[in-house]
């Protein structure tokens, strides 16, 4: 079935019910979980575009959909959300990179 | 960018009648959805009833040099309805005697009225000291004509709130049409030329923000810090305050969430975002609303919807004050969008 997947948009309204059957913990989670994003040292804007750019390497298309609409919400242009999308991309591609160095000493280990 | 009014395309949902069967059937006929009369039940506030009127908000005509994407109105060139000066001195007649200290003069873009300056001038003479003109701004850059508009505000004090939908041009021009950005810019110089907008100047310049898309409007004050920011350092504009305004389901926006199949999404935005604690300053709890041909109603949104207040008294020349005072406030699913979030209303936020 071409419609149907396992993401689907309308999922996302239903995410407060996930303290249905662990209200306690999930409470924990949401008050936590607002804490984070009340402005802070960072800007609400600011930690909006962070968790626009970690929605993207978590790929997580429920956060994604939250974030780019959070983000319209505060003025947010489409272009600081693609910068934002790039720098988690830099840091995602960073990390497979950097393991080289590893790669590298193992090879000169084993070969060198 | 369409170039027309609904009512120019022959839309169906140029009918009032069309936009309220979408507004009440669907997600909120079969239950989805609470309706907005059940809402505000569950905290007492039903019926709506309005307080002590201060503000007499009258549309002098749905007349625009705009055809914005959203706009509530239909209003553009090809629109002609317009008040005459008869009912304009049938207003006049009525702030003499009325309790209402603010006139709120909005459009189409009122501005084109050719009666606009003799009403101002006359509402002066009859006591009213409080003017809101909703100006689109780039009426002050359309034509010779108007180019001394900003002397004009500032000879009767009046308080300019103008809509900017954003400090890019893209996302300006996107929803009010290409060009809109640039003339704004040059409208909101010469306002700050005759002081308008300066800080300390008693010369109220407020920018109205709405959003470009199917979204609620994100912090106001955030939004404002970032508008002054960025206008003053792009173009040295100043200004006093931003209204956050949440686009209301009706009309062309109306139009456009359901042509972008984004109409039950922002419904369901809506009602999640409702906010108790705004229903009881919304708008039209101290505003009545006069359409250009002096029908009542109880705010702006409900004239274009059709919805007419629930009174004996219907038409401004019929106008008694403590008959109106005493009416239900007439509410459908639209309402939603003044009280989501921070509350909304012409005023921007309201908690």
């Amino acid at each position: 079935m071409a419609d149907q997947s396992y993401y689907d948009p309308k999922d996302l309204r239903k995410f407060g019910k996930i303290t249905d059957w662990q209200e306690d913990l999930g409470s924990k989670f949401f008050e936590y979980y607002n804490s984070v994003f009340q402005e802070g040292a960072l800007t609400a804007r600011e930690k909006s575009l962070i968790a626009l750019a970690v929605a993207h390497t978590e790929r997580c298309p429920y956060c994604i959909d939250a974030y780019t609409k959070d983000g319209l919400q505060r003025g947010i242009t489409k272009e600081e959300m693609m910068e934002a999308v790039h720098v988690g991309a830099a840091i995602q591609s960073g990390a497979s990179l950097v393991h080289g160095v590893q790669m590298m000493n193992k090879v000169n280990k084993l070969d060198g | 960018m369409k170039t027309q009014s609904l009512k120019k395309r022959d839309s169906e949902l140029a009918q009032a009648k069309r936009q309220l069967e979408i507004l009440s059937n669907g997600i909120f006929q079969d239950g989805e959805l609470p309706t907005f009369a059940e809402k505000i039940a569950e905290n007492g506030h039903f019926p709506l009833r309005p307080r002590r009127l201060e503000i007499l908000q009258i549309n002098v005509g749905y007349m625009c040099n705009q055809v914005c994407e959203h706009c509530h109105v239909d209003a553009g060139p090809d629109r002609k309805e317009i008040m005459t000066r008869e009912t304009m001195q049938q207003c006049l007649d009525v702030i003499k005697r009325t309790g209402a200290h603010t006139l709120d003069l909005t459009g189409g873009a009122p501005e084109m009225n050719p009666d606009f300056r003799w009403f101002v001038e006359e509402a002066a003479k009859a006591g009213i000291s409080d003017f809101i003109v909703r100006s689109n701004l780039t009426i002050i850059r359309a034509n010779k004509k108007y180019y001394d508009l900003p002397e004009f505000f500032k000879k009767y004090n009046i308080h300019v709130v103008s809509s900017m939908p954003h400090w890019t041009r893209g996302k300006t021009d996107k929803q009010r049409g290409d060009g809109v950005f640039d003339a704004s810019i040059e409208a909101l110089k010469m306002l700050n030329a005759v002081g308008y907008g300066m800080p300390d100047s008693p010369l109220k310049l407020d920018l109205v923000y709405n959003p470009s898309g199917a979204f609620l409007p994100g912090d106001q004050a955030g939004l404002q810090a970032h508008f002054k920011k960025a206008l003053l350092e792009d173009f040295g504009i100043q200004f006093h305050d931003l209204f956050a305004i949440t686009n209301l389901p009706i009309s062309r926006f109306l139009d456009y969430l359901i042509a972008s199949d984004n109409y039950e999404d922002y419904m369901y935005a809506l009602v999640e975002a409702y906010n108790p604690a705004a229903v009881q300053n919304v708008m039209c709890t101290n505003t009545l609303s006069v359409s250009w041909d002096g029908w009542l109603y109880d705010c702006d949104f409900n004239q274009m919807l059709g919805l007419g207040v629930a009174s004996p008294v219907k038409h401004i020349s019929e106008y008694q004050e403590d008959l109106l005072q005493d009416r239900k406030i007439v509410i459908s699913q639209h309402c939603y969008g003044c009280t989501a979030g921070a509350g909304s209303s012409c005023q921007g936020a309201v908690v």
